[in-house]
């Protein structure tokens, strides 16, 4: 560079503090009313389904109110394993957010899923080793906080 | 003769004349449905490319490129003194991989997406300095293999916002050597890590404006350039927000991009694909440049080129730890010579 350049030196200002601020700008907004419509209706969808899935064992077979849930959440896993593995299960999910993640389904799909991805590292490492990667967290605080709230009850009723 | 290679700490001058003798790019089927289709070598329309995981489909698809660079440069496997390629993946198995199937002595290259510009920068001094008289370089990314890698399996139902970006599943490669025919690579701008505080894996291009920035900047001040002393800057993959976040901050610091700028990840998809906020990936930058900007240099579209790929330095237990996403920009000049 030619040394008696008297130009000053351009800098960047940045400052860390504000420039996640600065950036948010630039951002699509997310359009929380219309995802929250599209969550609510297809979660509802899905649960309408589950209900009516419900009926049907009911009614046509030896099931009562209490013992169908078992049968129906099996069919529900069911249906969400399949529409995952034909790749569409992701593009409802796109779609209803947590309308599809949150019912038992965004369960089986997170799975499944999971167990396909690791299909070409084996059946024992890969698939059964990995398959819980995502589904791991919502057993064991499931499993945690029920244990929790019936020890509570149980020492409630003690009282 | 050393000293005058140095301009700066950042900025590299190459002595020699030194050339891209050739490029190939090979992709998937969703960039072969984009605007630049016909400028590639070579389109899989199966994102597997009929092997039987994402990964040795990645593979496939580098095997591909490195083919095409060298029968466009005239230039043998055996010709070839060294390759420095890296792609996404855990220990950039892809690119050790293609060096194993080939014999080429290896340099692996690690700088995420900025990788493409790394290689060609390093190449072009191995090249310069005299070390090496062929020198490949390239990278890769695949949609699926990054999302493995980095966020959740392919058919997870999770939503994605709407400023994500969409790995570009391809690869590109190119030779370099001194002399004959194709752009010279004039100098070269190797960028410094710029992390501002930005911790969302999906936010990629707010996370690395500001190191193209950086870069850029240091570019134009370490040789005394402008914009318009380019007929294209372009970055390798900052998306629709990025690249907004970019030309702002430029023009605060003084430089007007926006007539001459575009971004490798907006130009490889066309708006009505659903890509979210644009490509990303080592092969954002590698295929777009290694095709559509090579040529257009070759056919006297653009005179100066100065292409600066983006990356994020990040890695799947960092962001999980809450750490923030720091970032890299490497960028390199090309110039057509004219009367070839």
């Amino acid at each position: 560079m030619a040394g008696n350049q008297v130009k000053e030196r351009k800098s960047l200002s940045l400052d860390k503090g504000t420039y996640s601020k600065k950036a948010d700008q630039y951002k699509p907004k997310k359009n929380i009313w219309w995802n929250s419509l599209k969550a609510f209706l297809v979660g509802g969808l899905i649960c309408g389904i589950g209900q009516a899935i419900s009926n049907f064992y009911i009614t046509f077979f030896d099931f009562t109110e209490r013992t169908a849930g078992n049968p129906t959440v099996a069919t529900l896993i069911f249906i969400s394993v399949l529409l995952t593995g034909f790749g569409v299960y992701d593009n409802i999910g796109q779609f209803a957010g947590a309308g599809s993640a949150v019912p038992v389904t965004g369960f089986g799909n997170s799975v499944a899923a999971t167990a396909i991805e690791h299909r070409s590292e084996g059946y024992v490492l890969g698939v059964a080793g990995n398959m819980f990667k995502l589904a791991g967290s919502v057993i064991v605080f499931g499993v945690v906080a029920a244990f929790i709230v019936a020890l509570v009850k149980k020492l409630l009723f003690l009282i | 003769m050393h000293s005058a290679s140095r301009i700066s700490r950042q900025t590299w001058k190459f002595q020699r004349d030194i050339r891209l003798l050739g490029a190939g790019v090979a992709t998937g089927p969703l960039e072969g449905q984009g605007p630049l289709a016909k400028e590639f070598d070579c389109v899989f329309d199966d994102a597997y490319a009929g092997e039987e995981s994402w990964e040795k489909a990645e593979r496939k698809l580098m095997e591909q490129a490195v083919q095409a660079a060298m029968k466009k440069s005239g230039v043998t496997a055996e010709q070839i003194d060294v390759m420095l390629a890296g792609d996404l993946l855990n220990q950039i198995i892809t690119s050790n991989y293609t060096a194993r199937d080939h014999q080429f002595p290896l340099l692996g290259q690690f700088g995420a997406c900025s990788t493409s510009m790394q290689g060609l920068a390093i190449a072009s001094a191995l090249v310069d300095g005299g070390f090496t008289q062929y020198a490949l370089t390239g990278c890769s990314s695949h949609n699926s293999t990054a999302e493995r890698q980095f966020r959740y399996p392919t058919e997870y139902g999770g939503q994605k916002p709407p400023y994500a970006q969409w790995t570009v599943t391809g690869a590109g490669a190119s030779v370099v050597g001194i002399g004959q025919n194709g752009p010279r690579v004039t100098h070269a701008t190797i960028g410094k890590v710029t992390d501002m505080g930005i911790k969302d894996p999906f936010d990629m291009g707010s996370a690395m404006a500001p190191a193209a920035a950086d870069t850029l900047v240091t570019h134009f001040e370490d040789l005394g350039r402008t914009p318009e002393d380019y007929d294209l800057i372009v970055t390798g993959d900052l998306g629709k927000v990025g690249s907004a976040i970019l030309q702002d901050l430029m023009k605060e610091t003084g430089y007007d991009l926006s007539s001459r700028y575009n971004d490798c990840g907006l130009m490889i998809f066309s708006s009505d694909q659903d890509v979210f906020s644009g490509g990303s990936g080592c092969a954002s930058s590698a295929v777009v440049v290694y095709s559509h900007i090579l040529n257009a240099l070759n056919a006297g579209r653009y005179q100066r080129v100065f292409v600066v790929a983006t990356g994020a330095l990040f890695s799947p237990v960092s962001f999980q730890q809450g750490e923030s996403i720091p970032c890299i920009a490497h960028g390199v000049v090309l110039e057509r010579v004219n009367g070839i």
